[in-house]
């Protein structure tokens, strides 16, 4: 590996009684690059994603993160390491507000929460890290809504925003658009865009137009292998991957 | 400072239980300054549970064996101090400390493993332990067994204030319900109320965004533990008694069934909920009615069922959602 690489994935592995969810999958991904993933469904990209944050314990392989192997770590202690990942299916505290939910994760980065007396909500030490984040992603004056009443494009949006809280170094996106109408989802390209400037980032997509004028890079993932990487124009062109994959759709 | 009509209806509230002994001076019968001091003591414990259901979403069901831990501590320290003359074990404070420590760290022990369990098992692992403390305290003789231990001597507060006197002890028992109320209110709008929510609402993200919510939830275990146990302590001072029975599992369901019928969702929830559950079951059990030589009022659960499950199909937050400015049932 060299210095540019933040997230080294090889010969990983998880089975589920027999089927090869990950099947001996080597990625890299570089940092400052936007590295897309695309599959047919099952391919096992959720997976993937699941292994990387430490939600579930993979079978053999190595990950290694900024150089250092980080099999043993719990998934809290991958956040704390710089891992943030947005959920495919949004997973936020529904019964808090906006601002709420993007101070908590402020909040999980900001020491210990053994504080049982200061008031929270008017610590501008969180406040001000997440309206300035809410700005980021468009949802300032949604602030002090109920995370409930939001439209589901604004909960995807908000899904990012709690992942941003969390000063990640690498950005685990998990099907950022899933479920967004057109006129949502080109908001949303305009926003990875943005973020894509400050952000090393991972992100899995099953809408081509986005990934293909986002990504740096692209791998190709089938049956838990990685069958091809490379940049936009050369996944487009290659062959294996047009039958695969692409050819499907094409 | 202006108030929301719910506030005011709160402050009201709290004005009248601060009247209470002079209203029942008046009206010629102490009888019910006696019950509802019985009902903030259960209102004490029942919003140190609601820490835990309403704002952590740990159904605890084995909480009222912590309320006999603390009693037990009064009525042991009574009992040597009367049977064998060891009178710093009637000490107020030395029995306040053990009973509050003593039960924070049964709830340590508890809390350790039960919090390692969810849903239906947590349930159960809960109830498993407080049944333990309860066939101990059943299964020791010279304590009483099961037919309890009378307190010939209320704790001795050395001069501060006098337990003996009803009045003195209705007043210790109401602020302390006021110092658990504001200790709440502090603690639900603080940075660990925040986690402890949050646990609540959404696990999997917690861990996502780098909380490990089991030390937090383990921490609001002790803490519910402790008040409750503070709460025993109040309850054997008023009672002058101590049996197995106020450990029994039925008696956590009693204050779980408080929660629900006050609001989970809300602060003064568990207080109201604790008025409402001791107001019923006086009313319903003195209904005068006769039908075939049964007395009605001795079947009152019969009643009481019911309309608990009307509460909980209709009112989802209980006597809450029929203040002014209630949160919409979830």
């Amino acid at each position: 590996m060299t210095t540019q690489d933040l997230l080294v994935i090889d010969n990983l592995i998880k089975h589920y009684d027999g089927l090869l969810a990950t099947d001996d999958l080597s990625l890299t991904v570089r940092k400052g690059e936007l590295h897309a993933i695309i599959g047919p469904n099952g391919a096992g990209k959720t997976t993937l994603i699941k292994q990387l944050t430490g939600e579930i314990p993979s079978d053999g392989g190595l990950v290694s993160f900024a150089g250092k192997n980080i099999k043993r770590l719990s998934e809290p202690a991958r956040s704390h390491i710089g891992i943030a990942r947005s959920f495919q299916i949004t997973s936020l505290f529904q019964d808090f507000t906006v601002l709420e939910n993007v101070c908590l994760a402020v909040q999980a980065h900001n020491g210990h929460s053994f504080r049982f007396w200061k008031k929270i909500n008017d610590d501008t030490t969180l406040t001000d890290p997440a309206r300035a984040i809410l700005r980021q992603m468009g949802l300032e004056e949604r602030a002090d809504t109920a995370t409930a009443a939001l439209s589901h494009g604004e909960q995807r949006q908000l899904e990012i925003a709690v992942a941003l809280a969390t000063k990640p170094r690498l950005l685990l996106l998990d099907e950022p658009m899933a479920g967004m109408s057109r006129e949502d989802s080109e908001k949303l390209v305009e926003q990875l865009n943005e973020l894509k400037q400050h952000y090393t980032i991972l992100l899995i997509e099953h809408d081509m137009d986005a990934v293909f004028s986002l990504a740096d890079r692209i791998s190709v993932l089938v049956y838990g292998r990685a069958v091809a990487t490379g940049t936009p124009d050369e996944i487009r062109n290659n062959e294996e991957v047009r039958q695969a994959y692409l050819g499907e759709e094409a | 400072m202006s108030l929301t009509p719910r506030q005011m209806i709160n402050a009201a509230l709290l004005v009248i239980l601060a009247l209470l002994p002079f209203l029942t001076d008046w009206a010629g019968d102490s009888f019910y300054t006696g019950l509802v001091a019985r009902i903030l003591i259960l209102a004490i414990a029942a919003l140190s549970l609601n820490l835990l259901i309403g704002y952590g979403g740990m159904v605890s069901f084995g909480h009222a064996a912590f309320i006999g831990v603390g009693a037990y501590v009064v009525g042991i320290g009574a009992f040597h101090a009367f049977e064998d003359g060891i009178d710093w074990m009637l000490n107020g404070y030395i029995q306040l400390i053990l009973a509050i420590f003593g039960t924070a760290f049964i709830a340590l022990i508890i809390g350790a493993i039960s919090l390692r369990t969810r849903g239906v098992y947590f349930i159960m692992i809960t109830m498993a332990f407080s049944q333990m403390l309860y066939f101990t305290a059943v299964g020791v003789e010279t304590y009483g067994a099961d037919d309890g231990l009378s307190i010939y001597s209320r704790s001795d507060m050395l001069g501060l204030i006098d337990l003996n006197d009803e009045k003195s002890l209705y007043y210790l028992i109401f602020f302390s319900l006021l110092v658990v109320l504001y200790l709440m209110h502090r603690l639900v709008g603080s940075a660990f109320g925040n986690v402890i929510r949050g646990s609540k609402s959404n696990e999997a993200r917690m861990r996502a965004i780098g909380f490990s919510p089991y030390k937090y939830r383990l921490t609001a275990f002790v803490i519910a533990g402790a008040i409750a146990g503070y709460a025993g302590f109040l309850m054997a001072n008023l009672n002058d008694f101590v049996s197995p029975d106020v450990m029994h599992w039925t008696r956590s369901g009693d204050l779980i069934i408080m929660i629900l019928l006050g609001g989970m969702a809300s602060l003064f929830g568990p207080l109201y909920g604790a008025l409402a559950f001791l107001m019923l079951e006086e009313l319903l059990s003195s209904i005068p009615l006769t039908i075939g030589g049964l007395r009605v009022g001795e079947y009152w659960q019969l009643l009481f069922g019911p309309l608990l499950i009307l509460v909980v199909l209709y009112a989802r937050n209980g006597v809450d959602s029929f203040l002014p400015g209630a949160r919409k049932s979830p």
